[in-house]
């Protein structure tokens, strides 16, 4: 296997064994955070001017879904603030090496919560409520918030992160599109594990604790549920835990067997279609129903856009498999080949969010100058006027993104399929989405 | 506890402190006056105290749209506000009382509603009522005892529009008063039923019923007036004074909808602002009633009150140009 093991690097492995550089990123991460929060609650209501929709929905928004879902997988997870007060109060220190005796009730997950439907479902509640959620500071604030107190909620309640491994509607689909990120945490040989006295890895000592994503390093194979927060780095005894340098969607070559995991593929993908359909789209009716929360047309939106994604197009393409006869059952075939879907839902996520960041960029500066909107200018940027940036480049790097998403999808398509069938229908499928969101977009 | 993780407690704690309490605490001390749009709340807070001779610092903020910002009766550029962005202005007021300020741009249909009073106390005086938002002295049209809401239409109208040139070569021997209290208390209608008893044309009557007008203004009170019509007015009334602003739609259907939930009140027929082109409306308005409803504003209608806002002389431009839909004036 062409791996490079990026923890060879003894700078690199220094910094993510160490726990002061990431604590230095989570306080920055975190103070930021629940400032975002209070800049929501009282700043101004009016959206393209507060602090927490455009440092939210603009700027972090195009940092995760243009470069760390890409390249770092779950990256942004290593340092995301919203599990970390919850955390830390779960295992009562910060640093420290966790009690033996738990603080808090510790409790298992049920078993049937034990799957990413939950995540599936507070992401759609997300996209339906996107309009009023991405342009009202109020609710952003409040969203925000929430998250940070259901999360310690949940940590008071269950044991490790149970708010990211099966609520947090962000960690659905950054763990479902880590799986094509050129970025892994693995185990450099399997026997030291299998011989390894205690798996520290995964139960905690004196070093560290057990891992808080509930997974066991050395039984992993995909990135989807490894938060990178590099604690089985300094639990491992053995230093049998490397950071590798991979091609690209490496992992997709395993076929998801899971339905929730296909779904939430489906879901990713018609998400994106709808949206581009909504925002960038020339249907006055159709913006106007998405963002009028609560209305009678808001309903039928919020039903069509549920219908799209869980009947329309999981339907049409159980249809499209059909007609090519294979060995196994039709179930494990839509699983295995939705994951063909994966690298081009990512490719529409990134061409459609490159319009939306790059119309709405100019913002950020003004924000960053006058972040509560009492008329600061800290960095003289207050004034910055609005201007949609870097629009010659705009519509060939979206055609790009989406002709490498289509070859992209094709060529998964060919891995995860039995041998024998025909990939042809998926490759008809994903090429007639391309099409439709290319002219959606352009 | 072993140091560093007392540190990084330290740290954290302090961090999310500062979070939270920084912006509360910047936040808190810097009052904004929110502007939005009268149906959701005009200005917030709609109350200024200040004092005679002190500096007014405000900072103002747009909620949703642009607004602007100007104080009745004051001598002040008025200023734009733009959303999410904060805009300073100082006011020094010389003489105590009440003041308005107002939205000086057409941000929707209450647009004129958005009105809020700032008071001012002078060292030792008392602030009375009014203030210096009241005119000096009563109103023509109270001592005239006018009934300003009675209907005032003229029965006659001319067939095309009175020139005051012709008016003025009719010569300036003509049966009329000339006194300014003459023009003001006479519409144009009454005017030519005072010249009944001249042998003039018809058309000739109302020529000289121009040039009265006429003579009665000033290029410079009707640029004023004009001036003041196309920032103030012109929004329902019309840019050419044909009641037929862009809001003057919406406000017909905003009177509609009130109508049907006003029961009993029927006969006020509101809303739909005046055509100043229809002659019989004009025609038949002394500038006295005219001065009474701009002053007053329309009561119900929505014609807002402008007498805290517009100078007395200020009202008397606007009457001089609204009388010029009506006449032809020698350029
Ligand atoms: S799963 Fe969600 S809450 Fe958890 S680290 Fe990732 S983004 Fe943050
Ligand atoms: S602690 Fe290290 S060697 Fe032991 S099981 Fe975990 S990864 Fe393997
Ligand atoms: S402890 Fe290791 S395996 Fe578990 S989430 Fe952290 S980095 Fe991933």
């Amino acid at each position: 296997m062409n791996r490079i093991e990026l923890t060879r690097i003894p700078f690199i492995k220094n910094t993510l064994k160490s726990r002061y550089p990431q604590l230095a990123v989570f306080i920055v991460m975190l103070v930021g955070y629940i400032f975002a929060i209070l800049a929501g609650l009282i700043g101004t209501p009016v959206g393209s001017h507060n602090f927490s929709i455009v440092f939210v929905w603009i700027a972090w928004w195009a940092i995760l879904i243009l470069v760390a879902v890409p390249f770092f997988g779950r990256g942004w997870c290593a340092v995301c603030p919203i599990p970390l007060p919850g955390e830390w109060l779960q295992r009562g220190a910060i640093l420290a090496p966790p009690d033996k005796r738990p603080k808090w009730l510790n409790l298992r997950v049920p078993k049937m919560f034990r799957n990413i439907w939950m995540q599936n479902i507070s992401f759609l509640l997300l996209a339906l409520f996107s309009s009023a959620l991405l342009t009202t500071p109020n609710i952003t604030g409040i969203v925000l918030a929430a998250m940070l107190f259901v999360a310690i909620g949940l940590s008071a309640i269950f044991e490790r992160r149970a708010f990211c491994r099966y609520l947090c509607p962000v960690g659905g689909f950054i763990g479902l599109y880590s799986q094509t990120a050129p970025i892994e945490l693995r185990i450099k040989d399997k026997q030291v594990c299998v011989k390894c006295v205690g798996k520290p890895c995964y139960n905690g000592s004196d070093a560290g604790y057990g891992c808080p994503w509930d997974v066991f390093p050395g039984g992993m194979t995909k990135n989807t549920y490894c938060g990178l927060c590099m604690e089985c780095i300094r639990t491992c005894p053995h230093d049998n835990i490397a950071v590798n340098l991979r091609p690209f969607s490496a992992d997709l070559a395993k076929p998801t067997a899971r339905l929730d995991e296909a779904f939430k593929a489906f879901i990713m993908f018609g998400a994106a279609m709808i949206y581009a359909g909504v925002l960038l789209g020339p249907w006055g009716t159709l913006k106007d129903a998405a963002y009028n929360v609560g209305t009678g047309a808001w309903f039928m939106y919020a039903v069509i856009f549920l219908a799209i994604i869980f009947i329309v197009l999981p339907g049409l393409f159980t249809l499209g498999i059909m007609t090519t006869k294979g060995r196994q059952s039709l179930k494990q075939r839509f699983m295995s080949l939705s994951t063909a879907l994966i690298p081009l839902g990512l490719m529409f996520w990134v061409a459609f969010s490159l319009s939306f960041v790059l119309t709405n960029a100019s913002y950020i500066l003004a924000a960053l100058s006058d972040p509560l909107a009492l008329g600061w200018n800290l960095f003289g940027t207050a004034n910055a006027a609005w201007q949609p940036m870097l629009t010659t480049i705009l519509a060939p790097a979206q055609t790009l993104a989406l002709v490498v998403g289509l070859v992209w999808s094709a060529r998964t398509a060919q891995k995860v399929n039995e041998a024998g069938t025909s990939t042809i229908p998926v490759i008809v499928y994903c090429f007639v989405a391309t099409s439709i969101m290319l002219w959606l977009l352009l | 506890m072993k140091r560093p993780e007392l540190i990084s407690r330290i740290l954290i704690i302090t961090g999310i402190l500062l979070a939270v309490g920084a912006p509360l605490f910047l936040w808190a001390r810097t009052p904004l006056i929110h502007a939005r749009m009268a149906e959701d709340g005009g200005w917030n807070p709609d109350v200024i105290q200040a004092e005679t001779g002190k500096p007014l610092h405000l900072k103002l903020t747009s909620d949703d749209v642009v607004h602007g910002f100007a104080v009745g009766q004051m001598d002040m550029q008025s200023v734009d506000i733009l959303p999410g962005k904060v805009t300073e202005i100082t006011l020094t007021f010389d003489k105590p009382g009440i003041y308005t300020f107002f939205c000086t741009r057409w941000c929707g249909l209450n647009h004129w509603r958005m009105r809020g009073t700032i008071e001012v106390t002078g060292g030792s005086d008392i602030i009375t009522a009014g203030g210096s938002s009241e005119p000096a002295s009563v109103p023509l049209y109270v001592s005239l005892d006018l009934d300003i809401d009675a209907p005032h239409d003229s029965p006659v109208i001319p067939n095309e529009k009175p020139s005051a040139m012709n008016g003025q070569l009719l010569g300036a021997n003509l049966p009329i008063d000339q006194s300014l209290d003459y023009y003001l208390s006479h519409s144009p209608y009454q005017v030519f039923t005072d010249l009944s008893d001249t042998s003039l044309t018809e058309s000739q009557k109302w020529d000289a019923v121009a040039y009265l007008w006429q003579s009665n203004t000033t290029p410079e009170s009707l640029a004023n007036g004009k001036e003041l019509y196309a920032q103030n007015c012109a929004a329902c009334h019309g840019e050419n004074g044909a009641g037929d602003g862009v809001f003057a739609d919406d406000l017909a259907e905003a009177g509609e909808a009130s109508m049907q939930t006003m029961e009993g009140a029927t006969d006020m027929v509101m809303q739909t602002p005046v055509d100043f082109t229809d002659p019989s409306r004009i025609l038949g308005a002394s500038p006295a009633l005219l001065q009474g409803k701009i002053l007053r504003g329309g009561m119900g209608t929505g014609m807002p009150m402008w007498g805290v806002i517009f100078t007395e002389e200020q009202i008397w431009d606007l009457i001089a140009y609204i009388y010029s839909f009506q006449f032809e004036y020698q350029k």
